[in-house]
C-alpha cells in the first residue's frame, strides 16, 4: 500500500515538527518529547486543559491546542497511548497555578498512563482533575468489559472545558461542564474501508468491496455489524437511530451535531450525510443549534463517517459558540 | 560531610550498597529472563490481546537494566524508582503504568533498605497500585491473579509463620504459579482479553505469566546472594498460627498429611 512517509518509526516525530513549522505562533514542542503546548503556556491563573492519545487521529489532538480549547496535547505512537512520563511533562507545562483538567478518552492505555501521571504530578504538589470521555454507543458498557470508547464527542468536551477555562472559571466549574458534555453526547461510526497503519502497511481488517462495517472504532477495532453496502441515507438512519436511542431526548430539545469524516471520506459525502441527519432530527422535533461537518477525529485513511449528537442547554450553547482560535477549529 | 560522620555512616552505607547491588542483580536477571521468554509471552498475548507484551516488556526491561547499572550510588529505593520510571517510559500501553508505575510508588517502601518487613510493605503497595490502576481484583483474569496469592502468602509467611525471608519468598513464587494457572479456566473481565468475552476462557494471561517470571528471578537472585539453595516449598501447605494447642495439632497433622505424597514419590 502506498504511503507518503519516510520511515514508519519517524512518522509521528516528523508530523509534530511539521505542525510546529506550520503554526510557530501557536504551538511549541517540549524538548525531547512528543508533547505540543500553546506557545504561551502555561497561562498564569487559568485552568490548564490537556489531553493526549495515540497518533493517527489528526487533527486530534494537537490541532485543538489554542485559545478557547486545549493548552497542550501529548502524542503517542500511531494508535498507541503516550507514556506516563510524557503526560507528566504535559501537565507540568500547562499548570498555571489554577489546576489542570485532563480530558481522557476511555482506552485502558490512555487511562492508566494518564492516571499514573496525575498521581506523580500530585506528589509534586499540582492540583489535577480528570474527565473520561466514553461517547461511543457501539460498545456495550458492562461489568465484563472496560466500557465504552471515547471518540469524536471528545472534541465537544475540549470545546466546553476550554471555553469555560478561558472565561476564568475555576477547576471544579471547568470539570463540571466537561462532565456535563460527556453526559449529553453520543457517537456512532461506520467504515467503508479499513485504515492502513504506517507500521503494517496493509489494511487492519478485510472488508469486501460490497461490505461495510457499522459501529467501527477509531483504530479499526471491529464494529457491531458487517452488512452489505447501504446508501448514504440508510447509513445515516442506522447511525442516528443508535445515537438517539442512547440519548433518549424529549421532543423540542436542541442539539449540536458533528458529521465526522474518518480521514478518507470526501466532504461531498459528509454533506450528503448531514442533509439526511438534519431531516431525521427534524422528524423527531429536535432542532439543530449548530452542525459541524468535517474531519475532526480521524482514523488515518479510513473511509467512513461518524455521527455525534450532543444535547445542549443555554450553558453548553454559550460554551460551544464561544470564540476559539486553534489550528483545526476557529470560532469567531 | 566530615570524616567522622563519614566513618559513622560507613556501616549503613555498606548495607545500603549491598542491598542496592542485589536489587540491580535482580533487575538484570529479570531482563534476561523476559528476553528469553519474549516469544512465549508474545504467543500468549496473540491469542487474547494485541501480541505486543513480549516485545514491549523485553525492550523495557533491557533499558531498565541499563539504567539500573548506570546508577552511581544504587540503593534499593533509587533502583526501584529508576527501573519503574524506565519501564513507564519504554514499555508503553497499559503494562508501562502497571509494571513501572507501581514500582515507582512501591519503591518508596525500600527507603530503609531491604528487610523482611520492608519487603512485605513493598509487595503490598505494589499489589495495591496494580489493583487500583487496572481497576482489577482477583478473579478478573489478569496479573492480579498471580500477584495476590504471592503477596498474601509472603506476608503471612513472614508476619504470622515467622518463616525466614527466603522460604517465604519461595512460597510466594509457588503461590504465584498457582495464580497463573488459575487465569486459564476463567473468563477475563479486565484488560484486552475482556473484549473476547467467553472466548477468553482457556487462555493463560500474559501479564500474570510475566509477573511469575519476575518473582522467580527475584527468588533466584535472593538465594544466590544469600549463598543458599532455593527452598522446596508448597504454598498449599499452610503453617497454621499457633493461637491454640488445637490449631497446633492441626498444623502437625497438615504437615504429616503433606509429607505422605512426597514420601510416596
Amino acid at each position: 500500500m502506498k504511503k507518503l512517509i519516510n520511515d514508519p518509526d519517524d512518522v509521528v516525530d516528523e508530523m509534530l515538527d511539521g505542525m510546529t513549522a506550520a503554526h510557530p505562533d501557536r504551538l511549541r514542542r517540549l524538548p525531547d518529547t512528543q508533547v505540543l503546548v500553546r506557545e504561551d503556556a502555561p497561562l498564569d491563573g487559568k485552568v490548564g486543559i490537556v489531553t493526549g492519545g495515540g497518533s493517527g487521529h489528526e487533527p486530534t489532538h494537537a490541532g485543538y491546542v489554542g485559545d478557547g480549547m486545549l493548552d497542550g496535547a501529548a502524542a503517542g505512537g500511531v494508535f498507541s497511548s503516550p507514556t506516563a512520563d510524557e503526560f507528566e511533562e504535559l501537565i507540568a507545562a500547562c499548570d498555571g497555578d489554577a489546576g489542570v483538567l485532563c480530558v481522557i478518552k476511555n482506552y485502558e492505555g490512555d487511562v492508566m498512563n494518564f492516571e499514573t501521571a496525575i498521581e506523580l504530578a500530585e506528589m509534586e504538589g499540582a492540583t489535577v482533575e480528570s474527565v473520561v470521555v466514553d461517547d461511543d454507543v457501539a460498545v456495550e458498557d458492562s461489568l465484563y468489559t472496560s466500557g465504552r470508547r471515547g471518540v469524536c464527542g471528545t472534541i465537544l468536551v475540549h470545546k466546553a472545558a476550554g471555553a469555560k477555562a478561558a472565561a476564568g472559571a475555576d477547576l471544579p466549574e471547568v470539570k463540571r461542564v466537561a462532565e456535563k458534555t460527556v453526559d449529553n453526547v453520543a457517537t456512532m461510526g461506520m467504515a467503508l474501508t479499513s485504515c492502513v497503519t504506517p507500521e503494517k502497511g496493509e489494511p487492519t481488517f478485510d472488508l469486501g468491496d460490497d461490505e461495510i462495517e457499522l459501529g467501527i472504532g477509531i483504530h479499526g477495532e471491529p464494529g457491531t455489524e458487517r452488512t452489505d453496502v447501504m446508501s448514504a441515507d440508510e447509513v445515516t438512519e442506522e447511525l442516528t437511530e443508535a445515537v438517539l436511542e442512547d440519548l433518549e431526548l424529549e421532543p423540542g430539545r436542541e442539539v449540536v451535531t458533528i458529521v465526522n469524516g474518518m480521514g478518507g471520506t470526501p466532504q461531498m459525502e459528509l454533506f450528503v450525510v448531514n442533509r439526511r441527519l438534519r431531516e431525521l432530527l427534524g422528524e423527531r422535533d429536535l432542532s439543530v443549534h449548530d452542525a459541524w461537518v468535517g474531519d475532526y477525529m480521524t482514523s488515518l485513511d479510513m473511509a467512513g463517517v461518524s455521527i455525534t449528537v450532543c444535547a445542549v442547554d443555554d450553558e453548553l450553547k454559550e460554551l460551544f459558540d464561544a470564540t476559539t482560535d486553534t489550528p483545526a477549529l476557529t470560532v469567531s | 560531610m566530615s570524616e567522622e560522620n563519614e566513618r559513622a555512616s560507613d556501616e549503613h552505607a555498606d548495607d545500603e550498597r549491598e542491598d542496592g547491588e542485589a536489587v540491580v542483580a535482580a533487575v538484570e536477571a529479570v531482563a534476561e529472563r523476559i528476553e528469553a521468554e519474549r516469544d512465549h509471552l508474545t504467543d500468549l498475548d496473540s491469542a487474547i490481546g494485541d501480541a505486543d507484551h513480549g516485545g514491549n516488556m523485553a525492550r523495557g526491561w533491557a533499558k531498565a537494566a541499563d539504567a539500573a547499572r548506570d546508577l552511581e550510588d544504587p540503593n534499593p529505593e533509587t533502583v526501584a524508582k529508576t527501573v519503574g520510571k524506565t519501564l513507564m517510559s519504554e514499555v508503553g500501553g497499559a503494562s508501562g503504568p502497571l509494571f513501572g508505575g507501581s514500582l515507582v510508588f512501591a519503591g518508596a517502601e525500600l527507603a530503609d533498605g531491604v528487610t523482611a518487613e520492608t519487603a512485605v510493605a513493598f509487595a503490598e503497595t505494589y499489589l495495591e497500585k496494580v489493583e487500583d490502576r487496572g481497576d482489577a481484583r482477583i478473579g478478573d483474569g489478569t496479573m492480579v491473579d498471580a500477584l495476590t496469592p504471592a503477596v498474601h502468602t509472603f506476608k503471612k509467611s513472614v508476619e504470622v509463620d515467622d518463616l525466614d525471608p527466603l522460604e517465604a519468598l519461595a512460597k510466594a513464587v509457588d503461590a504465584a504459579e498457582r495464580g497463573v494457572a488459575f487465569t486459564v479456566p476463567i473468563r477475563a473481565r479486565k484488560g484486552r482479553a475482556s473484549y473476547l468475552g467467553w472466548r477468553s476462557v482457556g487462555h493463560q494471561d500474559p501479564g500474570a505469566t510475566s509477573t511469575l517470571f519476575l518473582l522467580e528471578e527475584v527468588l533466584e537472585v535472593a538465594a544466590d546472594r544469600l549463598d543458599a539453595e532455593v527452598p522446596e516449598t508448597d504454598a498449599s501447605s499452610p503453617t497454621i498460627p499457633d493461637d491454640t494447642e488445637a490449631e497446633d495439632a492441626e498444623a502437625d497433622e497438615a504437615g504429616s498429611d503433606d509429607a505422605t505424597p512426597e514420601g510416596a514419590e
